[in-house]
């Protein structure tokens, strides 16, 4: 029972961080169809900023660590947005009306630069990184296991819990969400309407860069090391999420991260640490043979 | 004065050539209907006029501006506004997010006002202003389509086929709704219609268009009279 519980909370943080990167694919997906494979990259990026930022605030003597966290915050969706929107204009807009998996392998190829760019500007050495915040509440003690809360665990589901409210105030709320929803519904239409669907689409990519960057910032607190490579098996990850939840639905893409996060952490407890992944991908597998679209996926039928 | 006019455009889908040197102009103030047969380019024609696609040769000339080559959204903003073929409803908004698409480019001015002409023109969207675009019937999704058109304030609105299989009660309603507003508000429009008997009544003047080029002009009721627009358009149509 108290491991259980352990785990599911282990589960449920690892589910958040999946969960905003899954929102970046799932939106990128939405509006314009196509599977963004530098995202991950974006979020590792955004891990590297992040330790960049926290190690340059600790150099100018900032020790309060909610406020160096919330620069840092800042500071690393800031820049990953930046990345996120050039990647776009560089190697997706040009492409746009193309064929369909033109997008698709100059992503790839984003991905292998951006990859190779902090390989090479930061070295391929594993990058440690000291706990910000240690220690945590201990919840319940049964038989001599202790149930443990950290307070980097408080942190990270807060955070993204305060990023998902904004994100989706933003979407449902806001007139540059309404576009945004427009575009992916009928993005011609946008256009007839005066939406300039560039501009949008420019957006969308910034704003799940940002995202991303957020879980870059919390997989690097919750870890301590990150290297170049972890954008590609995370955003693996956070991929089959928003498959699972649906792709091109929200609410999905953070209820499939969730389920990743917790069949990861319950399986490697309970069976081996070793076949995680092949459990996480094997529900993928069942769940689409019964459910094709995803959890929360709709099938395109719509009345003409 | 007039408020559109074209000369010689053409428009290509790849290499097939779908506009070839039309030339049309439409007046302020005025109703222009261009009829044709399927596959003729009205819907390419009006889609052209939008930059979607762009025309390769020849001019659209819009209230003294050259808007040729500028991009759909900026063609938008210049207070055109397009009911497009197949009405393009954003089926998972709401009916009152459709109609604050619509008003996108006007801004947050007039939107009460705006909102209330919609709906005292179509009622039947005030009843289902918080119902899913997709949800609603054909007939509801068509005036939905040409109320989020109005909500731009538009001074040429662009309708394509507005009676395409709805029933004739609802068709003529829709009808009746675009006279009045061109009388009450001067509303110039531009309107492509298969159901070339009641188009060209409603209208004040009429293109043919035929392959891609346009092959008569007129007067909408000389255009009735005509024996060949009788015989090619209007048999069996009644």
């Amino acid at each position: 029972m108290a491991y259980a519980l352990q785990q599911l909370i282990n589960g449920v943080t690892l589910g958040m961080i999946y969960g905003l990167i899954a929102v970046g694919y799932t939106m990128v997906y939405g509006i314009i169809g196509m599977i963004n494979f530098a995202h991950g990259d974006i979020f590792m990026v955004g891990a590297f900023l992040s330790m960049i930022s926290l190690l340059g605030l600790a150099a100018f003597g900032i020790t309060s660590v909610p406020l160096a966290l919330a620069l840092t915050l800042i500071f690393a969706a800031a820049i990953a947005s930046l990345y996120g929107w050039t990647v776009e204009r560089l190697a997706y807009r040009p492409l746009r009306g193309s064929f369909r998996l033109a997008p698709l392998i100059s992503a790839i190829g984003m991905s292998i630069v951006l990859q190779t760019f902090v390989q090479v500007s930061q070295g391929a050495r594993v990058k440690p990184m000291e706990a910000l915040l240690p220690g945590g509440v201990q919840l319940m003690d049964q038989g001599g296991f202790a149930v443990q809360l950290s307070w980097m665990q408080v942190a990270i589901v807060i955070t993204t819990l305060v990023v998902l409210a904004v994100f989706t105030w933003l979407v449902t709320r806001t007139s540059l969400g309404r576009s945004m929803r427009a575009c992916e519904q009928d993005l011609k239409m946008a256009g007839l309407l005066g939406i300039d669907t560039d501009r949008t689409i420019s957006l969308t990519f910034v704003i799940g860069a940002a995202l991303a960057a957020v879980a870059g910032l919390m997989f690097l607190l919750y870890y301590g090391v990150i290297d170049f490579y972890i954008g590609f098996v995370a955003g693996v990850k956070a991929f089959t999420a928003a498959v699972l939840g649906g792709i091109g639905s929200l609410p999905g893409a953070v209820i499939g991260g969730l389920l990743i996060g917790l069949i990861e952490v319950f399986w490697s407890a309970y069976f081996s640490v070793q076949y995680k992944d092949v459990a996480a991908f094997s529900i993928l597998v069942i769940v689409l043979i019964f459910m094709p679209t995803g959890i929360l996926g709709r099938a395109d039928v719509e009345k003409v | 004065m007039s408020l559109l006019r074209l000369s010689g455009v053409t428009a290509f889908y790849g290499a097939i050539q779908a506009l070839r040197g039309v030339d049309l102009e439409v007046n302020e103030g005025e109703i222009v209907t261009l009829i044709g047969a399927n596959g003729a380019g009205k819907s390419t024609l009006m889609m052209t006029v939008c930059g979607q696609p762009q025309a390769r040769d020849g001019a659209i000339i819009y209230d003294g501006e050259d808007i040729t080559r500028l991009p759909t959204h900026a063609i938008m903003r210049k207070r055109i506004a397009q009911s497009p073929e197949g009405r393009r409803i954003f089926p998972r908004m709401t009916v009152y997010e459709n109609l604050q698409m619509g008003a996108e480019v006007a801004g947050n001015v007039d939107f009460a006002a705006l909102l209330e002409q919609v709906f005292s023109l179509f009622p039947r969207l005030k009843e289902r202003v918080h119902q899913r675009g997709g949800t609603l019937s054909g007939g509801e999704q068509q005036m939905l389509s040409i109320g989020r058109a109005l909500m731009s304030r538009p001074r040429l609105l662009l309708l394509d086929e507005p009676s395409l299989g709805l029933a004739p009660l609802v068709v003529r309603q829709i009808f009746g709704a675009i006279r009045e507003l061109n009388r009450s508000t001067g509303l110039t429009v531009l309107l492509v219609e298969q159901n070339a008997f009641q188009a060209l009544r409603l209208a004040d003047r009429g293109y043919v268009l035929v392959n891609g080029g346009i092959t008569m002009a007129g007067k909408g009721a000389e255009l009735l009279a005509r024996p060949e627009i009788r015989a090619a358009y209007l048999e069996g149509a009644h």
